[in-house]
């Protein structure tokens, strides 16, 4: 009686296991599949708007016809934040949803994760926003391309103005993960080269999302710099925005700042906005080319929101996706590679190009000066920085990136 | 030769003194009772010969050999077994599985990976429980059993280790009048047959002086008597103890 | 000087904070045993209540507060309900089960607060009255940080004064001290437990709600706060509220001071001040001896040689799974690989936790160093897949050797915690030590060797060492050696008594389940292509013990179950929208129905309708 017993819950088991995976997704011949994977449960905030912004394109690419006269279809999926499960979804869109590409991912290492996956499956991989160096350097291989503009091309953007200050003792704060110390490696280096006369007096390594402000503060405030580099972000840059000015760390310091100018970093702060840093960001009501004003007016008028940073990233994701495609004018993998390789992409924030030698996308960002008005942090004496003048030169680039 | 002797040992609790200067021998095949009123010492007492406790001063010998400073794992090792005042048993194990877990760490066999435990020393825990009488309880869980079975249980499990000593506390307490005398009258036989010395503390009298050789009286801290059933049952400072200091 | 006086008081306003919403989970473990992982989730509450009242109401000091102190009663009253509607079901499950519980409250409120308050982060106002910085020689210290500096050892007063003036504190004293006297007394114990789960609600959301000025109030406030916590609990020494003070203030302290000279220590300093105080002292600073986790359960159920149906019943599940990939699709395998590395790992939980009662919060540690050493040996030396799954269980049994030595001293959620610490230790040496471990951007291009990187060939390979690692854990339970184990569990004194060495028995027992957990991690690094170092994070750990006690602690088959179960649900809702609510309701549901876990509440159902039958 006890063995039967357990019989049947084996069998139940075995049989609820089976019955919770969908049969394979019949070939849809009449839709182009892009898989989509990102992080939406686990940082809503950042990746909710880049979902809006490329569901827009999609709808505008398939309004317009599609692409190679097929409309394109999403499959999209949440990784809740695990690069484990993002690896496993992407297996899933290969194999039973028989994706033409991945794209997507936000966090760093579940976009290398990916990235690895797409180059044992050799699948092509366009990695929408993960900012890591090493995607398209150390671990750059031919099927991933990458659209943002990276941590060392944002902070050789920063580094330019910096130089330009007169601030010769410097502090850098950043959150204590790779990303962090990317950032603050790459800026101290470019920094150097431009002014060999400065000083890093101090370095703050706060958990991420857990600083402790009022004592990072202070201990910034006791190494008497006369600028500080900012890399934190989210909710750690607010606490740290706050217990600084409170704690007057910032009167007569000059503060250079890494994302800030990103409406989903500087929305949350409000009338507390830092005024006057030298931030990378996109001041996404203050752009007004023909082409982003369309944008901004199509996304205002499908959300009721103004873009952020993700929903441009998103949109001209979806776009260069579909570039590649029609450029291929198949969606077999060594075609779309040879195709997106040089291809130059038409967008709201201007044209780029995936560059040949190392997949990155030319996009750039907008550095500016935050300031506040009417109770809303906002960039002001911005400019468009191309993406394309802040990368190494192509012989620094082949020494770092594996030849395929 | 004395199984056990023990010379005066003490054991103080916060500067009040629990045990004072007690010494006692113990011979072989002898049954030794310890009784006193509540808080007379005597859990205290049992505690430091089992290892338990470490006297703050005095010496234990067993067979010989020094123990304090042993642990109750390291006494067991010594050839001791011991029946706990409040049963302790393996709850979600069976009678036969609680006597060879016993017979496993007698054997020590505690760190064999690949045989079955259920089936080693099988017949051998079989024997002890026919010797105490439960054999009929094999099978049953301890986590089930009667409060008397367990202590019988708890006697089994004391044997299966060939101790050349026991140790119980209160081995009767908590079972009805009948099943007393009964249990005591089982070990009594057992020990004598296997000429195994046995220490025992006891509330009820009628045990004690049915089948003790030899008793002693703790009173606060100290022993005040000790001698046959017989003499320590005339003894006048007994009476006194046991009818209270008011009748002095 | 003044710069230290400032530290000193920052490190201080830091500390009051982290003590309240600390001795809320304190007060509530003292009484109900239940280690509360919903309790960020009331710190969370708390926060975006405040918020949001304060919003609706004039600026001024007592719309401020006011909005405060409603926020905190009102996440006290949603601690009621949770209270009423999921625990009180469930006080007489297994130790430790009503956990599971709590992690499914968390999901719900996870997914209910980004459904009303929405994804992006909140700034509060500063407070009303205490929007600037007093000037101390010259150093500013924001007001707010002083306002906390009173507020913390005010509450501390004002719960001893609680405790120790009125009739309800002492009772809730007594039965922290002792459940069982409490009710003999004639106490209405429901009413106690839930009052209690009020008050530590209300202290939780009130933590929160004085934050609302010193951080945006966001998604992550939950997860961010309860590891930090517990952390505190527990060097305090569970159930001690100044206790908890007193290591609120320590770790506040040391990292006010520490950041001056290592400012890389945040990372770890909290779990460093952990592993040493409960190595110094096993019960925390002021932590009194004897409390068990959870609620022993009546009658600890048995174990039972699998007879000839069940030997059937596992070769039927062996034969179906040998077969699948016959008819099935590439994914599948893919799911399944996942489910059978997953169920050993938690097998290799269940065989310290089931058979030990040794409950470890910090289990991803082995699972996670087996990842790393295969993946490491790849990746540095270019091992093949073999050795790699070789040196993987033996990294983590070498890691079990060493944090086990320090935690079989201690027992019970102590015991627990340390293991965490060990894990969050590991994990912060393998996301700083980029050079070796690559950080947080992990090890890439771990994949199988060429005869198995064909998906069936894995999948047959993952299969055979699965089911061979669980066979051997089965095997190992029923052996001497396991059953000296569960000895332990069941009676420690009786162990001793009859010369088991419990403490050996279970550093052994340690080192087996993390070489087992390392080789499902090992398996896992090459099932992925990479190995990250959440691979032993705190989630991790928490998947393990989920799978074990949703699937029945208490039997052989849970764990696997377990973590079927867990896999495929989340599997299944992952592509709906509020996948986390989705969730945690079944995970509510089935800890409402099933408090003896899947399998374990199956077998008392059909065991039940044998008896009346």
């Amino acid at each position: 009686m006890v063995t039967r017993r357990r019989v049947l819950w084996a069998t139940a088991a075995a049989t609820m296991l089976a019955s919770l995976v969908p049969g394979s997704a019949a070939l849809a011949a009449d839709t182009i599949r892009i898989g989509e994977i990102n992080s939406y449960s686990g940082l809503p905030a950042f990746t909710l708007p880049y979902r809006n912004g490329w569901e827009l394109a999609v709808e505008e690419i398939n309004a317009a016809g599609g692409v190679l006269g097929k409309q394109l279809e999403v499959i999209s999926r949440d990784d809740a934040g695990k690069p484990a499960n993002a690896v496993k979804i992407a297996e899933e869109l290969i194999a039973n949803e028989n994706v033409a590409l991945l794209s997507g991912t936000f966090f760093s290492h579940i976009g290398l994760a990916v990235s690895d996956l797409a180059k044992q499956r050799k699948v092509l991989f366009v990695a929408a926003e993960p900012l890591t160096d090493a995607i398209v350097w150390e671990k750059g291989h031919k099927y991933t391309f990458r659209l943002r503009p990276s941590t060392y091309m944002q902070a050789a953007m920063l580094a330019d103005e910096a130089a330009k200050l007169p601030a010769k003792r410097w502090a850098t704060i950043a959150p204590n993960y790779k990303y962090g110390q990317d950032a603050v490696t790459a800026f101290k280096e470019l920094l150097l080269a431009k002014r060999p006369d400065v000083e890093f007096v101090d370095e703050q390594w706060p958990a991420l999302f857990k600083i402790d402000a009022g004592a990072t503060a202070q201990a910034l405030l006791a190494a008497k710099p006369e600028a500080i580099y900012n890399v934190t972000f989210g909710s750690d840059l607010a606490k740290f925005a706050r217990e600084g000015k409170l704690r007057g760390l910032f009167e007569n310091v000059s503060v250079v700042s890494l994302l800030t100018g990103e409406p989903e970093y500087l929305d949350p702060l409000g009338a507390d906005a830092p005024e006057g840093w030298i931030v990378t960001g996109y001041p996404s009501t203050e752009i007004n080319t023909p082409e982003h004003t369309a944008f901004r007016d199509a996304y205002k008028a499908r959300y009721d929101a103004l873009p952020m940073l993700g929903s441009i990233v998103g949109y001209n994701t979806m776009k260069a996706v579909a570039a590649i495609i029609t450029a291929a004018g198949s969606t077999d993998t060594d075609a779309m590679i040879k195709a997106a390789e040089g291809l130059t992409v038409q967008s709201p924030t201007g044209p780029f190009t995936f560059r040949a030698i190392d997949h990155q996308a030319t996009m750039g960002a907008y550095v500016g000066k935050t300031a506040v008005k009417n109770g809303m942090g906002t960039m002001v004496d911005w400019t468009y920085a191309d993406g394309a003048d802040y990368l190494p030169s192509d012989e620094e680039v082949r020494k770092m990136r594996p030849a395929d | 030769m004395s199984v056990l002797e023990v010379e005066r040992l003490v054991k103080k609790f916060g500067g009040v003194a629990a045990v004072r200067e007690v010494s006692f021998s113990l011979g072989e095949g002898e049954i030794l009772a310890l009784i006193g009123p509540n808080g007379a010492g005597k859990s205290t007492c049992f505690n430091m010969l089992n290892g338990q406790l470490r006297p703050d001063s005095g010496r234990i010998r067993l067979l010989g050999r020094d123990t304090v400073g042993l642990s109750p794992r390291q006494v067991w090792r010594r050839g001791v077994g011991r029946t706990f005042q409040i049963t302790a048993t393996f709850t979600s194990m069976s009678v036969r599985e609680n006597v060879q877990m016993a017979l496993l760490s007698h054997h020590r066999r505690l760190y064999a990976l690949v045989p079955l435990a259920a089936r080693q020393y099988r017949e051998e825990a079989e024997r002890i429980l026919d010797l105490v009488g439960i054999a009929d309880q094999a099978e049953r869980s301890c986590g089930v059993l009667a409060y008397g079975d367990l202590k019988k249980v708890e006697l089994a499990v004391a044997l299966a280790n060939e101790p050349r000593l026991l140790l119980m506390d209160e081995p009767t307490a908590g079972m009805a009048p009948r099943e007393r005398i009964e249990l005591m009258a089982l070990t009594a036989d057992i020990v004598r047959k296997q000429g195994i010395s046995v220490l025992f503390t006891e509330h009820d009298m009628d045990v004690v002086f049915t089948h003790a050789d030899r008793i002693m009286v703790l009173n606060r801290g100290e022993l005040v008597a000790e001698g046959a059933p017989q003499a320590v049952r005339e003894d006048p400072l007994v009476k006194q103890i046991y009818l209270g200091a008011g009748h002095a | 000087m003044s710069f230290f006086v400032v530290q000193f008081l920052t490190g201080l306003a830091s500390a009051a904070s982290l003590f309240l919403v600390a001795c809320g989970l304190s007060i509530i473990f003292g009484v109900t045993r239940i280690v509360n992982f919903a309790h960020g989730s009331f710190y969370m509450l708390g926060a975006y209540l405040a918020a949001t009242i304060v919003a609706t109401l004039p600026v001024g000091i007592f719309s401020y507060w006011g909005s405060v102190l409603v926020a905190a009663l009102v996440v006290g009253l949603i601690g009621i309900v949770v209270e009423i509607v999921v625990l009180r079901r469930i006080y007489h499950a297994p130790e430790l089960f009503q956990l599971v519980a709590t992690f499914g409250v968390v999901l719900v409120v996870q997914d209910l607060t980004l459904a009303i308050w929405g994804p992006a982060d909140k700034l509060g106002p500063l407070a009303p009255g205490l929007d600037s910085a007093v000037n101390i020689g010259g150093q500013l210290l924001p007001e707010y940080d002083v306002a906390l500096i009173i507020l913390g050892p005010a509450v501390l007063g004002l719960l001893w004064l609680l405790f120790h003036r009125t009739r309800w504190g002492t009772l809730v004293r007594a039965a922290t001290q002792d459940r069982e006297m409490v009710g003999a007394l004639g106490v209405n114990q429901r009413r106690i437990f839930t009052s209690v789960f009020f008050l530590g609600a209300c202290l939780a959301g009130l933590g929160g709600a004085v934050q609302i000025p010193r951080e945006p109030i966001s998604l992550m406030m939950d997860l961010n706060v309860i590891a930090e916590v517990f952390v505190v609990v527990v060097i305090g020494g569970m159930g001690s509220i100044l206790g908890a003070f007193l290591a609120a203030v320590i770790i506040g302290e040391l990292n006010a001071f520490g950041i001056l000279i290592f400012p890389e220590i945040t990372l770890v300093l909290l779990f460093l001040v952990m592993a040493v105080v409960l190595v110094i002292r096993p019960r925390g600073l002021l932590g009194k001896p004897e409390l068990t986790v959870g609620a022993q359960p009546a009658q600890i159920a048995a174990i039972h040689l699998p007879g000839p149906a069940t030997k059937l019943a596992m070769g039927v599940l062996f034969a179906v799974l040998a077969l699948v990939p016959l008819f099935a699709g590439d994914f599948l395998l893919v799911l399944l690989i996942e489910v059978m590395l997953l169920a050993l790992f938690a097998a290799s939980l269940h065989f310290i936790m089931g058979n030990g009662g040794m409950v470890s919060f910090g289990h991803a540690a082995y699972f996670g160093i087996g990842a790393y050493g295969a993946a490491l040996a790849v990746v540095h030396s270019d091992s093949p897949m073999e050795l790699a799954l070789v040196l993987a269980p033996t990294a983590a049994g070498l890691a079990g050797l060493v944090f086990g030595w320090f935690c079989v001293r201690l027992s019970g959620v102590y015991f627990a915690m340390l293991s965490l610490a060990f894990a969050q230790i590991a994990w912060s040496v393998v996301f700083q030590w980029y050079e070796v471990t690559g950080g947080d951007d992990g090890l890439l291009g771990i994949w199988p060797s060429e005869w198995a990187s064909d998906r069936f060939a894995f999948y047959y390979l993952s299969l055979i060492i699965v089911a061979g690692g669980v066979l051997m854990l089965r095997r190992m339970i029923f052996s001497p050696f396991g059953y000296a184990l569960r000895a332990g569990r069941d009676s420690p004194l009786r162990s001793d008594a009859i010369g088991i060495n419990l403490r050996h028995q279970q550093w052994a027992s340690i080192v087996i389940a993390g070489a087992f957990a390392g080789l499902a991690g090992g398996l896992y690094a090459f099932s992925k292509g990479s190995v990250f170092p959440d691979a032993m994070s705190i989630p991790r750990s928490v998947d393990a013990l989920v799978m074990v006690l949703l699937g029945g602690v208490d039997t052989l088959a849970g764990p696997l179950v377990g973590a079927a179960a867990l896999i495929g649900l989340e599997d299944a809702i992952s592509r709906f929208d509020y996948w986390r609510l989705i969730l945690g309701l079944v995970i509510i549901l089935i800890c409402v129905t099933a408090p003896n876990g899947i399998v374990g509440s199956l077998k008392l159902a059909f065991a039940g309708r044998r008896e009346r039958e």
